[in-house]
């Protein structure tokens, strides 16, 4: 079973990374772009079948190690 | 003073705080690697040393925490022992959750290596207590992860705590947004813990503790942990 994870940076957590994407899509020419949060993806390939505890075992690993969740959110999506 | 030096794949600061740490103690530091389950018997201190620990994957510290010594040095830490974490050490003692906050990404995105100015905050801690009335030192840094932030009640408790061990600040010793060299929150460059036996800092004392490196303002940190062992 696949599982796919999503990390972003919680709102009010300043995104310098985000901000130098915006300011070069700008360059490019792109208007409009008001704002830019960059985060991750981390795919899962899981041994586990049953798609509910899939999804319990992927959010305990965003706890543990995928997310600092100080900084960031999770969420997990299963394919 | 019995201490330890905790070796990952990709850390290179390593032999540094071993040199620091035996200059300051007398005692030869002991490697240890990051895969052994247990630390040397009696250990009085450890060090998490700077660099690139599994080559910053994830996050900055995130795979080093959870690395199998790991788990020992936390039971360390909890049971009272000293921990000092520079640069990298920082970013994985902020993973352990050991400290709290987080380092993020320099706001300038560059990576920055160059001597910063630091005010010894307090110097009521096992780390600071040789600096006396010298308040502004200078020390290197060498990184590109190291803005400190942490929610606003976070950041006012360290205050409220005298928990704030250095910030940056210009030659007069201001904190001022100039002196600032990665967008760190209030200027923090190195907290310590609730018990004080724990410090977290991204500048290097190890690169400026000897006449041979050009300076020795990071000297005093470790004279600082052999006095608060040889008085323990």
């Amino acid at each position: 079973m696949k599982a796919r994870v999503f990390v972003t940076l919680k709102n009010g957590v300043l995104d310098p990374q985000g901000e130098a994407i915006r300011h070069a899509l700008g360059t490019l020419g792109f208007e409009g772009v008001e704002g830019v949060r960059q985060g991750k993806v981390i795919d899962l390939d899981l041994a586990e079948t049953d798609p509910d505890k899939a999804q319990a075992a992927a959010q305990e690993m965003c706890e543990k190690l995928l997310a600092n969740t100080i900084i960031e959110n999770y969420s997990v999506e299963i394919l | 003073m019995k201490s330890a030096v905790i070796v990952f794949p990709g850390s290179n600061c390593d032999r540094d705080m071993g040199v620091a740490l035996t200059q300051a103690t007398g005692r030869e530091a002991q490697m240890v690697w990051h895969k052994d389950a247990a630390l040397p018997q009696g250990l009085d201190m450890i060090a998490l040393p700077g660099g690139f620990s599994f080559g910053d994957y994830l996050r900055c510290g995130a795979i080093a925490a959870r690395a199998p010594i790991m788990r020992a040095v936390v039971d360390f830490a909890k049971r009272g022992g000293l921990v000092l974490g520079v640069c990298n050490g920082f970013q994985i003692l902020i993973e352990t959750g050991l400290l709290p906050g987080a380092l993020m990404r320099n706001q300038t995105l560059k990576f920055i290596c160059s001597d910063v100015h630091l005010s010894v905050e307090t110097t009521r801690s096992p780390f600071t207590s040789a600096y006396g009335n010298r308040r502004v030192i200078t020390v290197p840094i060498a990184h590109h992860d190291g803005a400190y932030i942490a929610d606003d009640a976070t950041l006012d408790r360290l205050e409220a705590e005298d928990r704030i061990a250095f910030r940056y600040v210009s030659a007069e010793g201001q904190p001022t947004a100039d002196a600032n060299p990665n967008g760190a929150a209030r200027n923090i460059a190195g907290i310590l813990s609730e018990n004080r036996r724990v410090l977290g800092m991204m500048p290097h004392p190890e690169r400026l503790a000897d006449p041979a490196l050009g300076g020795t303002d990071g000297a005093a940190l470790f004279a600082s942990l052999a006095a608060a062992l040889e008085a323990a």
